[in-house]
């Protein structure tokens, strides 16, 4: 029966992605906290829209609700992709409010931050399982990419047979190693990048057309 | 078949861990199989939320896992339940998958795997063969 099932959900995939070839592709910005992804989703925003998609900070879970830019028409050696941005917040199987009191933060407005963070992320994995198309999966190329949270959620995306784009940002920082990140998911290819300086933005956005379009 | 019941120990006092020890409840492959998704996550996070450390035999599928953050994150509060420490070995490139789970795109979840109180476990040390953890009895 199992077997029956995953055939038949197989075969709709595929028709699906057939039959709807035009519609914008919802591409899932996904990673851990402060890796970077509402900077990236900015640039790419700005880059093809104009627009932002929301606010960036050094404090972890500054992105607490999964955000959506639609219709970024990005264009690439003549091929024309065209995505909705869902920017989402760090994954994490842990929140405790008292780590933003380091960043000068009330208790009471840290409880709520916590409280919208572990929101932000349940809806994020919800996201994950049910609407998304793709995902560019952005890790800080400047620390320790062999976490049980990366290992899960890499693990989790293949699982669910969606194309994936590892991106290794923060390229500009002086600890950056962009090889630990290809050696961790040797099964995917690594595009290194500097989402705040804008470094290597060409080649990320040949990667996206090719990977989503 | 076992049932969902949330005490993986029937013989075990509730009070086991409360005079300084920890306490670690292994659960093994087949105890699992019977069990639901949904099942299988209130069993790992009640006993979490107890302030154990359990091992899982055979792990949980990537579907599980992702639904155990999910879950994990709707219970968290503050100055009770901070969230999950959780360690498996890193994904192997093995060849044990037969051609029919590959071109179905099932993967085998059986790796061990270690789930604590993220206030009270610390990986000290992870690598393709061994996890080393620090458990603190709070």
């Amino acid at each position: 029966m199992g077997l029956l099932t995953n055939l038949k959900d197989s075969i709709s995939r595929v028709t699906d992605g057939l039959f709807a070839a035009d519609e914008p592709k919802r591409i899932g910005i996904y990673g851990p906290p402060n890796a970077g992804k509402t900077t990236l989703a900015n640039r790419i925003a700005r880059d093809w829209t104009g627009d932002a998609v929301g606010p960036e900070s050094h404090i972890p879970h500054e992105t607490r609700r999964a955000r959506r830019k639609e219709n970024v028409e990005i264009e690439r050696n003549g091929r024309k992709v065209t995505i909705d941005i869902v920017d989402t917040p760090g994954v994490t199987t842990k929140v405790d409010y008292k780590e933003f009191l380091d960043h000068d933060m009330e208790k009471d407005d840290a409880v709520r931050r916590s409280r919208e963070a572990t929101e932000g992320v349940a809806e994020a994995m919800h996201w994950l399982r049910e609407d998304v198309d793709g995902v560019i999966y952005v890790l800080d190329s400047s620390t320790d990419p062999f976490t049980q949270v990366n290992t899960m959620l890499i693990g989790i995306i293949e699982s669910q047979d969606l194309p994936a784009l590892i991106l290794a940002n923060k390229t500009d920082l002086p600890g950056s190693d962009v090889q630990q990140i290809a050696n961790a998911f040797p099964q995917h290819e690594t595009i290194p990048l500097s989402a705040l300086e804008g470094d290597n933005m060409d080649e990320v956005y040949t990667k996206i057309a090719e990977y989503f379009g | 078949m076992p049932g969902p019941t949330p005490n993986v120990d029937g013989d075990a006092s509730p009070d086991d861990s409360d005079d300084g020890g920890v306490r670690i409840d292994m659960i093994s492959g087949a105890r699992m199989e019977g069990l639901t998704g949904m099942e299988k996550i209130r069993l790992i996070l009640d006993g979490v939320r107890d302030g154990n450390i359990v091992i899982l035999e055979e792990g949980l599928s990537p579907d599980e896992e992702s639904k155990l953050i999910e879950v994990t994150m709707t219970e968290i509060s503050p100055d009770d339940f901070t969230g999950i420490e959780i360690e498996t070995y890193p994904k192997a490139e093995t060849n044990d998958q037969s051609f029919l789970d590959k071109l179905m795109g099932r993967k085998s979840a059986q790796k061990l795997t270690v789930i604590g109180p993220a206030n009270r476990i610390e990986t000290l040390h992870k690598d393709e063969n061994l996890i080393s953890t620090l458990v603190s009895r709070k």
